[in-house]
């Protein structure tokens, strides 16, 4: 579709859960890169551990029976980094057409959002820590809306990322001459 | 226009800092100070906001005998000598250039800022006018950058000429910015410009005394009354009696108040009557009082460049909204002024400034003196003939439920605990519940009427969406002047089968809640359709 004659994004699996999801340019829905998940559990775990650090110092003051406080906590802690990250994962995609981007995201909050390129005002790629060991980067896209301005599309490989980001450029300094 | 090169340099105003103007030669503009006045009116300013600590002292020195006085005088002295010296410093060290290709601001006593704001990036400049400057004939020039708040450079103060000249200089560069292909001196800009003001532009809408007498009477407002209140037991101090002791009323009411006492009920309605009249006369007093000083001779002119709207008694606003800039419209109503038909209009421009009905064009209008302002937006009312939505029956149902049933559940708590406390005193508590039970009929009745009234249309240049029962208004989208469009449903939406769409919108806020999700998805594709025709660079020249 432009000079780099392949479309970025491609041979990612396509994501057979989100295709019945009323996809009218007829684009079929991308997962992210495998590492993803992977990604969102150290997340998950890093933000788990001080809670289960908290819930087991109040089990040591309070004078309740063992593992009333801890253990559900624990519980719901454990589903929540051993479980959610593949459903997150699943119910993630997104479709890189001609002039527009499309993300999709969340299982219980469901947004989809599309933004066509002639209206980025500005892209950034992103990587913390965790994206960077397991080769991940996060796409940015900016526009002027009040609503919606910034469009986060996360689990990317950095070099689809970098792919993505010079095909909207491209797109964008063609449409703006 | 041969004469002056590429480069040519910024003409100086005369007044303000002239020597420096005059050493000004090719190359960017001089660095200058804002007008010297400046310094007078901010001292001025001060003078208000000394009062309060200087009223704090004297309370405090009261009992000093006879250095009281002599102190205060001395301390009066010294803040407002430091005061003096600190405006000075602060006007002395803010410097502004204007350059080829942005404006320069550089400001700080000890630590320096500089800004730099290219023309290209500058959405407007405005002008504000308070009452101390406006004595003074200067003016408050703001550049809005559409960053909004605070980020956005202002210049206080320079004289009403110069500003209204740089405002004009710098449309004149941002437009030479946007068309290459001819630079246009400094001076050709200035004529016409000259030859612009002087042709009166066609008033769009105005309103005089007598219309905001009417505007003023709905613009009930019991602010005051609270006001009242808070500095009475702010300065409750200065009082001579403790206002909040009902022994002193009683004292003070033994006159006429016994009498009034011994009238009995009959008396008491009296006067809870005389005291909900006067809270009313009160209200539209303020109501009125605050709308002469926001909107006194307002007007809106359709000037070359745009809508231009000026306002206010003491503090006058004038303030130029560029047609292509306007985003989107907004028609909006009040439940009581419905009824009489007035109605106003409100743009949503890429321009973001701070504060509230900012961008209000009409606040108090008829139907038909909103269609020309509308027709020369570019946001027409809704052609006839075109096919209207509803939102889905299973959101009405879904949001009716839960107002009936959290009202309702209110009420019955309101009940029991009335049954359970068996008392005279919480009686009360019977009408509480008797009104939950109202508001709970009241939030189905009004879903019903929601579904049948609120509707959203597609037209071929733009969107509409008609919202509200009681104060029915519209918002007018433009197809192309969208940024994003999404889809979002929360669970009970993915349950009964709706979503909200969210438009992404500059400056404003456009979302249509409670469609279904095959027709969210026909429309997005629709818009997007007419999005993607058009890039973002087009879209704001």
């Amino acid at each position: 579709m432009d000079e780099q004659g392949q479309q970025p994004g491609m041979g990612k699996g396509i994501n057979p859960r989100l295709d019945g999801l009323g996809d009218a340019d007829g684009q079929p829905l991308r997962q992210g890169h495998p590492n993803y998940p992977k990604a969102m559990r150290v997340q998950a775990l890093l933000v788990a551990t001080p809670i289960l650090i908290g819930a087991l110092i109040a089990e040591y003051l309070t004078p309740f029976p063992n593992f009333v406080i801890a253990g559900p906590i624990a519980l719901i802690l454990a589903g929540l980094v051993i479980f959610l990250p593949h459903r997150r994962y699943a119910a993630r995609g997104y479709a890189l057409s001609e002039d527009r981007l499309r993300v999709v995201r969340g299982i219980m909050f469901h947004t989809d959002t599309v933004v066509p390129f002639g209206r980025v005002q500005h892209i950034d790629v992103d990587r913390g820590p965790i994206e960077r060991y397991y080769g991940l980067a996060t796409l940015q896209l900016y526009t002027a809306g009040s609503h919606g301005d910034v469009v986060t599309l996360s689990g990317l490989s950095h070099e689809d990322a970098l792919a993505m980001r010079e095909t909207i450029r491209a797109h964008i300094k063609r449409e703006s001459l | 226009m041969t004469e002056n090169p590429g480069n040519a340099p910024v003409r100086q105003p005369e007044s303000g800092a002239g020597d420096l103007v005059a050493t000004a030669e090719a190359d960017d503009a001089l660095p200058q100070r804002t007008d010297p006045r400046t310094f007078v009116v901010q001292a001025l300013q001060v003078v208000p906001r000394s009062i309060l600590p200087l009223v704090a002292v004297a309370i405090a020195m009261r009992n000093e005998g006879v250095f009281g006085p002599l102190m205060i005088f001395g301390i009066v002295v010294v803040i407002l000598a430091i005061n003096m010296l600190f405006t000075f410093l602060r006007w002395w060290r803010q410097t502004y250039r204007v350059g080829e290709s942005d404006i320069r601001l550089e400001t700080g006593v000890l630590s320096r800022a500089a800004r730099s704001v290219p023309y290209d990036r500058i959405q407007d400049v405005s002008l504000e006018q308070g009452f101390i400057p406006r004595l003074f004939g200067l003016t408050e020039v703001k550049f809005e950058t559409g960053a909004g708040g605070s980020d956005e450079i202002k210049l206080a103060y320079l004289s009403n000429e110069e500003g209204a000249r740089l405002r004009e200089l710098v449309r004149e560069m941002r437009d030479e910015l946007d068309t290459p292909t001819t630079l246009s001196t400094t001076h050709a800009a200035e004529e016409a410009i000259a030859s612009r003001e002087e042709e009166a532009a066609p008033v769009l809408f105005s309103m005089g005394p007598k219309r905001l007498f009417v505007f003023g009477l709905f613009e009930f407002s019991l602010a005051l009354v609270a006001f009242l209140g808070a500095a009475a037991q702010q300065f409750d101090f200065l009082l001579p009696f403790d206002i909040w002791d009902v022994k002193t009323w009683q004292g003070l009411l033994a006159g006429p108040g016994e009498q009034i006492a011994h009238l009995g009920l009959l008396g008491q309605i009296i006067g809870a009557v005389a005291a909900v009249v006067s809270l009313l006369v009160v209200g539209m007093l303020s109501g009125i009082v605050r709308t002469f000083l926001r909107d006194w001779d307002f007007r809106l002119e359709r000037t070359s460049k745009g809508f231009r709207r000026r306002r206010g008694m003491f503090t006058r606003t004038d303030v130029v909204m560029p047609v292509h800039r306007v985003q989107a419209v907004q028609i909006a109503t009040g439940v009581v002024r419905h009824r009489f038909g007035w109605k106003s209009l409100k743009l949503v421009s890429l321009a973001q400034d701070s504060g509230d009905s900012s961008h209000v064009v009409a606040p108090f209008a008829r139907s038909e003196e909103l269609t020309p302002i509308l027709k020369v937006s570019g946001f027409p009312l809704p052609p006839r003939g075109l096919e209207w939505h509803r939102t889905a029956a299973s959101f009405r149902v879904v949001s009716a439920l839960f107002a009936v049933v959290g009202y309702a559940a209110l009420a019955v708590g309101a009940a029991i605990l009335a049954l359970h406390l068996q008392d005279q005193r919480y009686s009360w508590l019977w009408v509480a519940a008797l009104v939950l039970a109202g508001l709970s009929a009241f939030a189905a009745i009004r879903q019903l009427f929601l579904w049948r009234l609120e509707r959203h249309a597609l037209s071929p240049g733009h969107i509409y969406k008609r919202t509200g029962w009681l104060a029915p208004g519209y918002k007018i989208g433009d197809r192309v002047k969208l940024q994003s469009v999404s889809i979002s449903r929360g669970p009970l939406g993915r349950l009964f089968g709706y979503v909200t769409l969210h438009l992404g919108l500059a400056g404003g806020y456009f979302a249509m809640a409670g469609l279904p999700r095959a027709e969210a998805e026909q429309l997005r594709e629709a818009l997007l359709a007419s999005m993607v025709r058009t890039d973002f660079s087009r879209l704001v020249k």
